[in-house]
Order: C-alpha cells, then structure tokens, then sequence
C-alpha cells in the first residue's frame, strides 16, 4: 500500500512549521514519527495534500525539569520517554505506559505529541496523561495555550488541536513516590488495550471505555470516602458504555474494566 | 520529489524520489536490496525491519524522505560478502527458521535489540520480539539463536579484550 500523493516540507524551525501550516490550512498534516498517519494514509483514511515534517527538530524533542512538572518535547519517542531516568524518578507511570506502546521497532520512531494528537482512545500515552492530570502546549500563530488533558480530549480520535496549531510539549506533575498501577489487557502483546486502566494516587483513569479515555469518578469518590480497592473497582465501569468490536462486547468490556481497576489498586508501585 | 542523501549499509547514495515512496520500496526497488521483505505492510509483522541510525525501525512504515541525513543498515550490512553476522551465524546454527520470510527482519530486530540489552534474559528476547511474527517456527529455536548469538557476541568481545 503506498500513500495517495502529497508534497513534503522538511521543516526547519517550529516558526517555519507554523507558516507552513497556516499557508496550506487544512489541506496539511503534521508528520513527526509517523506511526499513527503513515499507517493511515496508506489506508487512504487520511489524504493530506502537503506533510510538514518536524521529526528532525531538536527543539520539539527532549525532556526537562520545571516547577513542580516535567516539560517532555512533543518530537520525543516513546523509547525514549520510557526509558529517560528523569521521567522513571519523576512520573514512573508515565515511562511504564511509554514501555507498553506498540512493540520495540513502533515505540523508536512513535512520538509522545503524535500519539496524543491522534487522540486513539484505546492508546496508552492518552490514557496515562490523564490518570497523571498532565496538559499539553499548543503553539498557534498567537502564541502558546497550555490545555488539560481533560479538555484536549474531545471524542473519538478528537482533540482541541486548532488546525493552524503545533502539540509542542506535554506537562506532567512531578510525582516521585507516588503508588501508581497500569493495567493493559491485550491478546497480543503489541496490541492495543481492549480495556487499559492506569491509577495513581486515588485517581483512575480508563481506556477503551469509551469515545476517549475516560475517569473513574464513582471508584475515586469511592475510594476517597475509605473504600477498599475492590469496593471502589466494582465501581470502576459506572456511567460508561464502552464499544462493541471482534475483542469484546459491552457488557465484557465493562467487567474488565472492574477487575483491571482492581489489579491496579492492589499492585501499585511507587 | 524531492533529494535524498542516505548513507546505507556504509555507502553513501544520493536519490530523486517521490515524498511518498516508503523506505522498504526505497531499499529493494531503487537500491535492489531485497533482504527486507514485505509482509503484512501494516507495521504489525516486522519482516521489512531495518536499523536507522541504529535502531530498528520498521520500513514500511517510514518514508524514505524521513531517512535523509541518517544510516540504514540493511541484512545484506551486517557482514562483508561471504560472511556471517553472529546473529546470522546463531541463526543458521540454531535452525531459527523454516520458510526463511520473517528472518531478515528477525535478525535485525535482533541485532537492535542486543544494542540495547546485549545480555538479555529468555523473557526480554521474547518480549524484545514483540514486534516480528513468524508464522512456522513457534520461536522457539528463534530465541535459542538470540541467546546464542548474545552468548557468542560476549566471548567475541572477551577474546578482543585479552588480544589488545
């Protein structure tokens, strides 16, 4: 399968991509690792006209200590997120979801920012930005927005990126210490999770429960008042309808939902 | 098109190619390197596994405009004509095929992995794998030939260490 034809502009700057993008508006697509689009466009689910590649740009990629969060560059691979010593010390649910992307060749070319942006709700790095209340820096022709991950996720593969706009960076509170668990239940191991459910601290978060990586509102509330971990993970699927596919039905979905919240709790590192 | 300067298995190369030409066409079409096959075409089989700039990459999934500027180590880069690789070697010693598709991706794969982990347990090489399928052998004797060639690799660099 070969993509439908486009014209590539290697970008230089973060300013040039901008120009770029805002010359050729929604005809363009942003291309850093590739691994959600490329796959796509072989598809033709996605036929964009113009790719602006920023893969090559340093500036976008790296990971650095600020306030209270650590600042990961959107170009930063997964690889790389899983296994930076900072990340590990600083926000270990995060570097363990990075190690549970796709498999060893996927997560050398697949970016933070682009995974984020492709927005899968059965992806790991959405499902961990929000169990760690992170935000993303969105870089637009007036400047740079932070947005939550709460409001960066819109809907199914839908995210608040303006179409005129770079994911630059990704926030995550520093939380050393922190018990956390990742629970991915998959039928192959690069898969991605028929249910995922990521915990730290009393906050749950769910993929694959819906159209995007949802909360445990009912189990955290739960868990707040002195439950215990398999009294709030009973609670784990409520207000959610999860889809139907050839993996699981609604009703599966839901039950995994419960025991993987469990498992979660009750082996939580940190 | 656009130009491309790729430097493949050590030799430096300038291209025109289509944006849209992937990296595995790049290789066995343009180039006439044919050990990285098409499988799946679905980043998910890991049969058209390559190493870019020393990771392994999957190059169906990899324009070969994105490789301007970087390596690409092939199987055909691995050892000069006539020889083996130790991962070539600890393959053929350990019978770690059948049909033979999957394994210059699988021996790519495995000479990234043993970049990265050159001492891996029996549980990282299966995990370490995750990303190449091998519809014939059940892995078993593919994952004796990485432990082998980790094994080989490590004396081959005891025996340079007492010779220098």
């Amino acid at each position: 399968m070969i993509p439908a034809q486009f014209d590539y502009f290697a970008a230089e700057s973060a300013e040039q991509a901008l120009a770029l993008l805002a010359e050729h508006g929604d005809e363009a697509k942003l291309l850093a690792g590739g691994h959600s689009l490329l796959p796509m466009m072989k598809l033709r689910l996605a036929m964009p006209t113009v790719l602006i590649d920023i893969g090559g740009l340093d500036e976008l990629a790296g990971v650095s200590a600020a306030d209270g969060e650590l600042v990961i560059g959107a170009t930063t691979k997964h690889g790389d997120v899983a296994t930076s010593e900072l990340i590990r010390a600083e926000a270990p649910l995060l570097a363990y979801a990075a190690s549970q992307v796709g498999d060893p060749q996927i997560r050398h070319r697949g970016t933070i920012g682009g995974s984020l942006s492709h927005a899968d709700p059965a992806a790991d790095m959405p499902l961990a930005l929000v169990a760690l209340g992170g935000s993303v820096d969105l870089r637009g022709p007036d400047g740079t927005r932070t947005v939550s991950a709460d409001e960066f996720f819109q809907g199914f593969f839908e995210t608040s990126l303006a179409e005129d706009e770079i994911l630059t960076a990704v926030r995550v509170p520093r939380r050393p210490g922190a018990p956390w668990g990742y629970q991915k239940f998959v039928r192959r191991s690069n898969d991605w999770a028929i249910v995922g459910v990521a915990t730290i601290d009393g906050r749950i978060a769910l993929a694959n429960m819906g159209p995007k990586p949802l909360r445990a509102t009912a189990a955290e509330q739960a868990l707040a008042s002195g439950a215990s971990a398999a009294e709030a993970a009973s609670l784990a699927a409520d207000g959610t309808s999860p889809g139907e596919d050839l993996h699981a039905d609604r009703e599966y979905r839901r039950h995994l939902a419960q025991v993987l919240t469990r498992r979660a709790l009750e082996h939580q590192a940190g | 098109m656009a130009r491309i300067e790729v430097t493949v298995n050590g030799a430096k190369r300038a291209d025109e190619v289509e944006p849209r030409l992937l990296l595995v066409h790049y290789l066995r079409e343009v180039l006439g390197l044919r050990a990285a096959n098409v499988g799946c075409d679905t980043t998910s089989c890991g049969a058209c596994t390559v190493l870019l700039n020393g990771k392994s990459v999957k190059s169906c999934t990899v324009l070969a405009v994105q490789a301007n500027g970087k390596d690409v180590t092939t199987a055909e880069g691995l050892a000069p004509e006539g020889q083996l690789h130790p991962v070539q070697a600890a393959f053929r010693q350990n019978h770690g095929l059948q049909c033979g598709f999957c394994t210059p991706g699988m021996v790519m794969a495995t000479v990234g992995l043993l970049s990265e982990n050159p001492h891996p347990t029996e549980a990282e090489v299966r995990e370490g794998l995750e990303g190449n399928l091998c519809r014939c052998t059940g892995y078993h004797n593919i994952v004796r030939a990485v432990l082998g060639a980790a094994d080989a690799m490590a004396a081959a660099d005891t025996d340079a260490e007492v010779t220098a």
